[in-house]
Parts: C-alpha cells; structure tokens; sequence
C-alpha cells in the first residue's frame, strides 16, 4: 500500500512565531516532497462565546485573541462598537489617542518579529547551531543591535502603556471613544526618547534593506511566487493603518478593487474551508479560491498603496519599489525590509502626534443613535483586520465573524511552505535540523500570529479519515458511535 | 556551577503572558547571563534536552495536544508555574465550556457571513489534535507548584517570582505586583 512507503515529517511546534502551529512534509520512497502543509492546531472559538456578552465589554474581550497584537483587536472592536453606539465621528482628541496606540503597536510587533524572532536567522544563517539561534544568541554576538531591538519594542510598549493604561490588553478604546487623554507627563517622557528611537528605526531600515539586496540572489526564488495584495489605503492612495479603504491589486500592479468601504466586505473577500486546518482560506470572492488568494501585511501595504505620508519612510518606500522597478514585490523575504519601512513609519508618527496639543483635549466620547450592525477593518501589524458583528436590543451581541490577518495569508504560507520544503528537502538523502528551519523562516517572513488565527472553535472530530498520498482511503475511525 | 534551566510553552493561551516575560526588556540581556533556556517558543528546542528547574506554562488545556506538552513539563520541570489567568483558570478560551461544541462547530464553519463552504465541510484531519470537552486549568491536569495571576502577570511580577525560585527562595511578591486583570 503507498501510505506504508510514505514517510512523513513533523515541524511541531513552529517556533519563534507567535502561536501554535505544525508542518507536516510526506516524502514517497525516493524522498521526495509530496505533500507539505502548514496546520493551525487550536481552537478558542470566539465568534460563538461572544454572543450573548455585552458590546462594552468586547474591546477588552476579543483582544485576548493575542497577546502580540492585543491593540489591533481591541481598536477594531472599538473602531466597531463606536457604530454601534452612534458615533459617526469621534472627537479629535479620541481618534489621536488611538491613533498613538495603535503606532505604538506597529512599533513593538514589528521590533519584536524582527530582533527578537527573525534576527537569528538573518544574522547567522537559516541552518545555524540550533543552541544559539535564538535571541540570546543574538544578544550574546550583537549586544548593541540587541538593546536597540529590546528598547525600540519597549518605546512601543510604553506608548501603549501611557494611551491603554496597560502593556498587554490594555483598556483605553471604549466604544464612542477613549477613557483617557496623553497626559504631559507620559508624552514629555516619550518626547525624551524619540530622538534615539528615530535613530534606530532608520538603522533598522538600513539593515533590513542591505540584508536584501546583498542576499537577492538566493532570497528571489525563496518561497517566492506571484499573487495578490490587499490592504487598507487612504482615499487619496496613500498608506493608512487605523481607518481607511480596501484596495486589492493583482502580482503586476493593476487594481483588482479600490476605496471600498468596511460595510461592503462581504462584496469582495470570502473564506474556504479546508479539513487539515482550522484556519480558513479567505480569497477574493470575484476570482475565486484558485485566483482570488492574497498577501496582507507590510510587504502587502508596500505593494498597494502610492505613498506613504511621513517623509523618511516615504523615502525608504521608493527605495524599496526600485527595486521592482516601481511594481509589486513578490519577494517573500522581502517582508522584512517591508516591516521595517513600516516601522520608522510608526516612529514618525508617533512623533507628530506626542506634538500634537489635541492629544490632551478633555472630549473623550461621543454618542448618536443606536445601531444594530457594524463593520470595522484595520490594518494589524500582520495584515488587514476584519471585525464585524451584530448587537441587539438588550446591548448582546448576536453575531460576530472576525477575519483575523494571518488568515488571510494562510495560502501564501502554505505556498511558502510547499515551495521550501519542494526545494531544499526533496530527494534528499537526510534531512537536518537546519534544512527544517528553512522552511520555519519562510513562515516567519509572514510573522504569523497563529493564536490569532486560532479563534475559530473547531469540534471533537467523531470521523478520521486517513487517505494516502493519491488521495485513497486507507483508515476510517469513529469515536462515540 | 552549571547555569539554571528553565523552559517555557504556551497552551490554550494567547501568547500575551510571553509577551510579559519579554516586557521585562533590558533584563532579557540580563536573563541570558543568569539562565540557560530548554524548550521554549522564543528559540528552536522542540523537545527537552534534559530536566529543567523551573517551567512556566501559559495558558490552559484545550485539546490532546495541550495535556500532552503539560505532562512533558511535568516530567521535566522541578518547578511548575501557572503562568497567568488561563493556565489557572482557564481564563477567556474557557468561556466555551459553557456552549455545546456542535453550536460552536456550527457557528465556525458553517453560519459565518463571509464562508464559502457550501457541502458543511469541517476540519477534521489526522494532523489535527482532538479538543477536549472543556478547557481544563492546568492544575487539574497535573500537579502545579506554583501560580502567578494576571491577565498577563506583569513583567515585574515574573521577574521577582523567577528570581526567587531560581534562587530557592519561597515567592513573596510584594501586594502591588499581585493584579488579576
């Protein structure tokens, strides 16, 4: 039977990710590549148990989908419940606040994926000793790239601190609004160290880029392949991550949809079910499954929009197009370099508005009349965040369907995967740690945030069903019958 | 003297108590001098290499797999640590125990406004561990030494509580690090 001559491989768990997930990788006789797959193994199950709870409450709630980006959540529900309760436009000093926290949180995910979790590899290779490939490797050989990595993720983190109240699952973004104004004491400190903090995020840019362009050569064919891109954009075309308009353009550059609004998603985006995963395949509903997949997140954001409105990541965005000769990149690896334009993009922001007197305004909240349904995206850290739901008379919600932004890169990592695994495993006569982590650092480039992916509540399986490699069943067992 | 040992893993948690070790910032360098780590999700260990002093568990246990990794730190850690709310209670992902599992099933894969699933297909790979019934804290699982609450525990709490176990030292946390939100 084939299934016995096949042989099967286990990444598990993915490490220096955020969250849980596996790899699997069946090999035929010969050892080559016949399948390989990236599982999202866990289940939470969120857009059930949040029917029926308060809509105040589910800003504080659904952030606990992630620890890594608690912000992005927190601020899409809110962006949501603030329709919800009627406020059609909130007060300058609201909008600024959150504005600033959610820069703080593209700061300090982005410094965290970078330093903290995909420096090892860039910086001493993809099959590097496993024993220090890891932060305190990096610490131990770049002590200086280190604490600049350690305290650009802190400096976000504070931000978040001084407009949420807390690090991780803070409590400042109620729905109308914010409990809370920048208080001068918190924005003179952070005023103190935006100096330095702009000073690394260039040298950030600069690494990221040199890394690139002098790796090109072998990063090119890395898990690379056309697709599409999606992000949010503002109406002018320029990038925009706390509120703007959907426009998705194809691997060449031409626009596929443009300035739609949160309201009309279900238009444009739908999501495949497939049984190895229970993180769905969301695609571009007019293309289909097979056409319509895409990238999100920094790379995504790069490829969309026509500019960026702060000057130096502007700079560092044209930089970065010449490269493609001002098309999309498709590169992969190139994520990287994405992340960190986007990173000194938040440090500039933020710097604007710690100048900003409507920061300590004192209207915090507004009201209108009440709503029964709402739509809110934003752009995470990782990619374009979709939250909508329906509220009731009673305050509950009765519906919630959340399209989390790993998810929507769940087929290009697949693709990544496969096309790694296809080229340095196959046909191998042994396969070495460090050949399995290449494979890891083309999951990485996405910097997946598998616990966000996992909030899909999946079932006990009653049926398993094992199939070989040519699609035959060869097991059935049922449990319970 | 051979450094300590400590391994790290989440469960059903959100990842948010490790961001909290990493909010320890500077002290991370710090942590690098003064420890060795085993299995974590912060390096590349999948499996032990050997027994560790002190393990911290984030999150509680949703599926086969969680109870699995919980009896592996067992075997291998001296010192146990429920790290934050869902490793001792279960925290958010258990506000599922209270909803039968086919209406969440449902609800997932079936009713949501942008699926394309028109055959009602639901996951149900080999590769894909079986969930329990209900999300279990830890302490129900196996035996837990220590519990750290928070939702996530501050960087400062963990910092202390780390410090004094590595150090045999009984966990006396001052009464402005204990917060349970």
């Amino acid at each position: 039977m084939v299934a016995k001559q096949t042989k099967r491989i286990v990444i598990e768990p993915v490490t220096r990710v955020e969250g849980h997930g596996k790899v699997s990788i069946l090999l035929d006789e010969e050892n080559r590549v016949t399948q390989a797959r990236l599982h999202i193994v866990e289940f939470r199950g969120f857009e059930r148990f949040i029917q029926g709870r308060p809509y105040w409450e589910v800003p504080v709630l659904v952030q606990r989908l992630c620890g890594i980006c608690p912000v992005s959540h927190h601020l899409c529900a809110a962006k949501a419940m603030d329709q919800i309760v009627g406020a059609e436009r909130l007060t300058p000093t609201a909008e600024k606040v959150r504005r600033l926290m959610h820069y703080g949180q593209i700061l300090q995910s982005h410094a965290l994926h970078f330093f903290h979790l995909a420096a090892p590899d860039l910086l001493f290779g993809f099959d590097s000793d496993v024993s220090t490939r890891n932060v305190f490797g990096v610490a131990a050989r770049y002590p200086d790239l280190a604490r600049q990595g350690i305290l650009l993720r802190r400096f976000g983190q504070e931000v978040i601190r001084a407009t949420a109240g807390k690090r991780i699952h803070g409590i400042g973004a109620v729905p109308g609004g914010v409990n809370q104004n920048l208080s001068p004491a918190h924005r003179d400190a952070l005023r103190g160290e935006m100096d330095r903090i702009l000073e690394w995020a260039r040298a950030a840019v600069r690494l990221a880029a040199e890394y690139t362009t002098t790796h090109l050569d072998s990063l090119a064919s890395f898990g690379s392949f056309e697709s599409n891109h999606l992000s949010l954009v503002q109406a002018s075309g320029a990038m925009e991550l706390y509120d703007g308009l959907l426009r998705a353009v194809n691997a060449r550059g031409e626009v596929i949809f443009d300035q739609v609004p949160a309201r009309s998603y279900t238009d444009h985006i739908a999501e495949e079910v497939r049984p190895w995963s229970y993180m769905k395949f969301p695609f571009i509903k007019p293309l289909g499954p097979e056409e319509g997949w895409y990238r999100v997140g920094p790379l995504a954001r790069i490829n969309t929009c026509d500019s960026i409105d702060t000057p130096e990541a502007e700079a560092a965005r044209q930089q970065f197009m010449k490269l493609t000769d001002g098309k999309p990149n498709n590169n992969t690896m190139a994520y990287h370099w994405a992340r960190m334009i986007e990173l000194l993009h938040a440090a500039e922001k933020i710097n604007q508005l710690l100048h900003d007197p409507d920061l300590q305004g004192t209207e915090l909240m507004v009201r209108g009349a009440r709503r029964e349904e709402a739509v809110a995206i934003l752009e995470a850290p990782r990619g374009t965040l979709f939250h909508h739901y329906r509220v009731d008379q009673y305050d509950q919600v009765t519906m919630a369907n959340l399209i989390v932004s790993t998810t929507s890169n769940n087929e290009p990592m697949n693709r990544a995967v496969q096309q790694v695994a296809a080229t340095y495993l196959s046909g191998r006569p042994e396969i070495t740690e460090g050949l399995l982590n290449h494979v890891e650092v083309a999951i990485r480039a996405y910097d997946p945030c598998l616990s966000c992916a996992t909030h899909a509540l999946g079932q006990m399986p009653l049926v398993v069903e094992l199939f070989d490699c040519q699609g035959q069943l060869v097991d059935r067992k049922q449990r319970g019958g | 003297m051979a450094k300590p040992k400590i391994a790290t893993t989440s469960l059903a948690g959100c990842f948010g108590c490790h961001m909290s070790i990493l909010d320890i910032d500077e002290r991370i360098l710090e942590l690098g001098q003064l420890v060795e780590f085993d299995k974590s999700p912060i390096n590349d260990l999948k499996r032990f290499r050997g027994p560790v002093d002190v393990g911290l568990i984030e999150g509680g246990c949703c599926n086969e797999e969680n109870v699995r990794v919980l009896q592996d730190f067992r075997r291998h850690c001296r010192v146990l640590v429920s790290l934050g709310d869902c490793a001792i209670m279960g925290g958010v992902p258990a506000l599922r125990n209270m909803i039968p599992l086919k209406e969440c099933l449902e609800e997932a894969f079936c009713h949501g406004v942008t699926l394309h699933n028109t055959n009602g297909r639901i996951p149900n790979d080999a590769e894909i561990p079986l969930l329990l019934d209900k999300v279990y804290p830890c302490h129900e699982v196996v035996k837990i030494d220590c519990f750290l609450p928070g939702c996530p525990p501050s960087a400062d709490a963990i910092w202390e509580a780390l410090l004094a176990l590595l150090h045999g030292k009984p966990v006396e946390l001052p009464y402005e690090l204990i917060k349970y939100d």
